[in-house]
């Protein structure tokens, strides 16, 4: 048996079980940024479009990272789970953003 | 998963709660695993491995008519022989037969067969899922050749340029059963990664780290991973294929703005890791043969897999290789004509190691051998020419010729199925307890060598001579004539080497059977841990569970140094290997719903192509195999007591395989 | 404690009355095959709603272009967009409605997070009631999402009516099958506890569930912003 991974595995994973009222911060915290996202469709035509997709994309970047680090406690777990994930979630990015490139900049798109 | 007496119980996260032993009161796991109706029921990794094996080989037999039949075409000018409808039929059928229903389930039987025994393992994770793919596979595999019968087989080529595959220009329902014949066989495949990744990361044997598993473990570790992430991509391609064509979308209707290059790009990103899929296992093959004909490790091992590694990775960035001239740009053509060079690196490192492992070693030649050095021959080849279509402009001049055939033939059956066939001579002792024949090895590769040379070598020239690809005939005054003799002439070589093939698959089999030979755990003197159990391999593959110290670690155990240094024998198999004969080691029963489940899904296929009222049959099928599979009573009830290990294949597996199914069911 | 609703034990506290969170023996890595199922899965999932989401943003410009061009005698109703065309010019896109839905999808994560933690500490009545909130904050989610859609297709906008209608619908179709196959999943694991064979040792079974739940969850975010709040 593979004691020192087991070992390992119990030290990182036993304590970190948020407590629910943390959990309840973590949704405030969402719903206050999403509040904020929704905001931005009201003051469109007076924001320079640039400050809209960079603030827009950011808090939509840091939700998505919240929503995996807390909820899907991917913070806390064994990292295996993280490579699976970002390793997902990084090819996905690199080819559809090549992909994406390769219509917009240079081809029929 | 089983477990034995010297080792503490497996306990999975929380003791079974209540195993219902009846659930719905009539169907209780089925029991038996001998007998025919045993395979039908079956989750034992070996016996989906051999089915997988006999599947593609069949469909070997198909696909390989097909290219007779495109060969007796082409053979001479103006053939007659296939009209132009039926030989775009022939040549769409033979590409997905050879790619899909061949060469993947063939590196498949050997993933699933040797996988588990290779980690010291006693099945996969997850048995029936499983069970499930390879069903599901051939469920797809049927439902697409269905299509001959059913109308016409799809004849927009194996990669369905759209909007050539629009129902304008495919009328009939040929590309109807290509589409959602190839999301079930995608099915397949995705479920099988997972199972597969799971099992290598948390079922080897104790001692044994990623870095001392066989290469051949590794290159199915990486191909799986390739799998995990390119089957969603063409999943999602032949979404949009099949809701264009049946539900009235405008994902390729040019005149709506539509756009062809969505379709290359998303079949491509699937379809460029999708050859490493069909390479790698066939290079991990030859990883494991060459170093034991050679008396010799594997030079380079971490070279060996950090290649591997390496293509996989870059394998993700060069697919517009494949669109060279299809508009894409000049920038996106120069990124992606750099990126290819590079990615003959790692399979150039790869070659090197394989010869510096022969160099200096004592060579047998048996059979297994000669396949594998075919392979090192036959894909250097194949990557020479690959890396003059890198080359964009000189791409320009090759592709849609007989040039790229030439090419991908060369590396898909000069690298992956001689690879394949050198597996299976050296498995073949330990998957079924007897030798194939060397005498008609020999035949067989020597005519499967010298036929595909001489069917594939002259494509090169015509190539450059300019006869175009997918093209029903050619002109006298083309003067393609004489070549294209000669590629039909060695087609029809290779079908006799395939015969001898077969052959010695009946002669070995018969002569095994009139005069059994007890052949032993470890015939060649190999290297990996599927060698240190009996042959046959028991159907518990191991008495008790390895334990590992170094990579290669079977070999160590038979040969130690002596003080000069010298390599000297410390023991002899059949006194060190495991004899097969514990009798209480639990494994997981066997069960219908898999199998059940899987028939839901060509059902849907045809609802789709032919009446939404057939989904309620195929709701029903899969609704009954859903349940069935999350409800039936855990592995063997009386061996629950006390022993709570067999978690991973109950409930949670519907979950699994509602998930993987999804993709499935929302075609309808 | 059994029928709080809330638990504001810290960590610490939490733990003593938690089942211990056994690390899986018999697995090499310490994890559970099933677990390692499920995420090797989501990674793969990033690929699939990537093409999907690629293919949206490439056709929602396309489309763009393509309704610029289109001479006023063409507009029978394809130009019709996620802002402009229609008959109002205004499109079809309803952002305060479907921002409800977010918030909506965004409190089933959170409630989907309550639901493991009372499971974990044997809270059971808890348990239940936090797996049905999800289950039907999932629910109202894809009863606005159909009638988002039917809205759409009454203004103009249809599946087949012209290359942002179908990659659109396709997107958030998609979205929306994941969904309701996470209802199912969520409502399997309810039948399953209430049938006594889902307790607090089996608490990673609802954990499973819940990695899928917050992906699908996740995604919406990505298409909300995405496909919602972009300017156009």
């Amino acid at each position: 048996m593979t004691d020192t991974a087991v070992d390992a595995a119990v030290d990182a994973h036993d304590d970190h079980h948020p407590s629910d009222l943390f959990y309840l911060k973590i949704a405030a915290i969402l719903a206050l940024f999403t509040a904020f996202e929704v905001g931005t469709y009201f003051v469109e035509d007076s924001v320079p479009r640039w400050f809209l997709f960079l603030s827009l994309t950011v808090l939509m970047i840091i939700k998505f990272v919240m929503v995996a680090a807390y909820f899907m406690h991917l913070k806390y777990d064994t990292p295996w789970f993280r490579y699976l994930f970002i390793g997902g979630l990084v090819l996905a990015i690199g080819v559809y953003t090549i992909f994406f490139l390769a219509f917009d900049l240079f081809g029929l798109g | 998963m089983a477990i034995t007496e010297d080792r503490p119980l497996a306990l999975e996260a929380g003791a079974v709660t209540k195993v219902a032993a009846r659930p719905l009161g009539a169907l209780t796991r089925p029991q038996s695993d001998v007998g025919w109706a045993s395979w039908f029921t079956t989750v034992d990794h070996k016996k989906i491995g051999i089915m997988y094996g006999v599947g593609s080989l069949f469909f070997f037999l198909f696909g390989g008519v097909e290219a007779l039949m495109i060969r007796i075409q082409l053979a001479a000018p103006d053939g007659q022989f296939l009209s132009e409808s039926l030989y775009n039929q022939v040549f769409t059928m033979h590409g997905v037969t050879m790619v899909f229903l061949v060469i993947m389930p063939m590196a498949a039987a050997f993933a699933n067969y040797l996988l588990p025994l290779q980690v010291g393992a006693r099945d996969v994770a997850f048995p029936r899922l499983n069970a499930f793919s390879f069903w599901c596979w051939l469920a797809g595999a049927i439902f697409l050749n269905t299509s001959w019968f059913l109308g016409g087989a799809p004849a927009g080529g194996w990669f369905a340029y759209a909007p050539n595959t629009s129902v304008t220009f495919a009328p009939g329902s040929g590309m109807d059963f290509y589409a959602i014949g190839l999301q079930i066989v995608g099915i397949a495949s995705l479920v099988s990664a997972i199972n597969l990744i799971v099992t290598v990361l948390n079922m080897r044997a104790p001692g044994m780290s990623l870095l001392k598993m066989p290469v051949l473990t590794w290159m199915l570790l990486v191909t799986q991973f390739l799998l995990l992430f390119a089957v969603p991509v063409i999943t999602i391609a032949l979404f949009l294929l099949t809701f264009d064509r049946s539900f009235g979308a405008n994902f390729f209707n040019v005149e709506q703005g539509g756009s062809p290059l969505l379709w290359q790009h998303l079949f491509w990103i699937f379809g460029h890791p999708e050859v490493y899929i069909l390479i790698l296992p066939a290079f991990g093959i030859i990883s494991e043969v060459i170093p034991t004909f050679s008396r010799k490790p594997i030079f380079g091992y971490p070279f060996m897999v950090g290649s591997g590694i390496a293509i996989g990775f870059m394998g993700w960035g060069v697919w517009a290789h494949h669109m060279f001239v299809s508009g894409v740009g000049e920038i996106s053509v120069a990124a992606f004509s750099l990126s290819t060079m590079f990615i003959a690196v790692p399979t150039g490192v790869k070659i090197l190691n394989w010869l510096a492992t022969m160099w200096g070693g004592r060579l047998r030649f048996n059979t297994p051998m000669l396949f594998a050095c075919g392979v090192i021959a036959m894909f250097t080849i194949g990557g020479l020419s690959g890396v003059t279509h890198a080359v964009a402009p000189s791409d320009t001049q090759q592709t849609d010729t007989y040039y790229i055939v030439a090419h991908f033939h060369y590396v898909i059956f000069g690298g992956s199925l001689l690879g394949m066939f050198s597996g299976f001579y050296f498995w073949w002792p330990k998957v079924f307890g007897y030798k194939l024949s060397e005498k008609w090895g020999k035949i067989n590769f020597w005519l499967m060598l010298i036929g595909f040379n001489m069917t594939f070598g002259p494509m090169h020239v015509l190539g450059l001579q300019g006869m175009a690809r997918r093209h029903q005939s050619y002109a006298k005054e083309d003067g393609f004539g004489f070549w294209n003799g000669i590629v039909s002439a060695g087609a029809f070589v290779i079908a006799f080497g395939t015969l001898a093939f077969l052959i010695n698959i009946w002669l070995s089999a018969r002569s095994a059977k009139r005069n059994p030979v007890e052949v032993g755990p470890d015939p060649w003197d190999a290297r990996s841990l599927e060698w240190s159990t009996a042959s046959p391999t028991p159907v518990h593959n191991f008495d008790v569970e390895p334990t590992v110290e170094f990579q290669d670690d079977w070999w160590h155990r038979k040969w130690g140094e002596n003080e000069e240094g010298k390599i000297v024998r410390k023991a002899y198999p059949a006194d060190i290997a495991q004899d097969g004969s514990a009798t209480d080691v639990h494994l997981p029963s066997p069960s219908y719903w898999p199998l059940v489940l899987s028939l839901s899904l060509p059902v849907i296929g045809y609802s789709v192509i032919y009446t939404f009222w057939l989904m309620i049959p195929a709701g029903a099928l899969f609704l009954a195999g859903f349940l069935g599979w999350a409800l039936e009573p855990a592995d063997d009830p009386e061996a629950a007591h006390g022993h709570a290990d067999h978690g991973h294949d109950d409930d949670h597996d519907a979950d699994a395989s509602a998930d993987a199914a999804d993709e499935g069911a929302s075609v309808g | 404690m059994a029928d709080s609703k809330l638990s504001e034990a810290t960590p610490a506290e939490a733990t003593e009355t938690v089942t211990e969170h056994t690390v899986e023996h018999g697995t090499t890595t310490g994890i559970s095959n099933n677990k390692l199922l499920m995420w090797a899965f989501l990674g793969s999932e990033c690929l699939l709603f990537g093409a999907l989401i690629s293919t949206y943003l490439l056709y929602k410009e396309r489309f763009n272009d393509f309704a610029a061009n289109l001479a006023p005698f063409e507009q029978d109703g394809r130009n019709i967009g996620p802002r402009f065309g229609g008959e109002d010019g205004e499109g079809v896109f309803d952002i305060p409605f479907t921002s409800i839905s977010s918030f909506i999808l965004l409190g089933s994560s959170l409630t989907m997070v309550l639901a493991l933690s009372a499971i974990r500490r044997s809270e059971y009545r808890s348990f239940r009631i936090w797996t049905l909130t999800t289950a039907a904050l999932g629910s109202v989610f894809i009863a606005g999402q159909i009638y988002e859609f039917t809205e759409f297709v009454e203004k103009g906008l249809g599946y087949s009516t012209n290359i942002f209608g179908s990659a659109f619908f396709t997107l958030t179709g998609f979205h929306g099958v994941h969904v309701s196959i996470g209802i199912v999943m969520l409502l399997a694991t309810y039948i399953m506890h209430k049938q006594g064979r889902l307790n607090s040792d089996k608490a990673e079974t609802v954990e499973i569930v819940g990695l899928y739940w917050h992906f699908v969850d996740v995604v919406w975010i990505l298409i909300f912003t995405i496909v919602y709040l972009f300017p156009q």
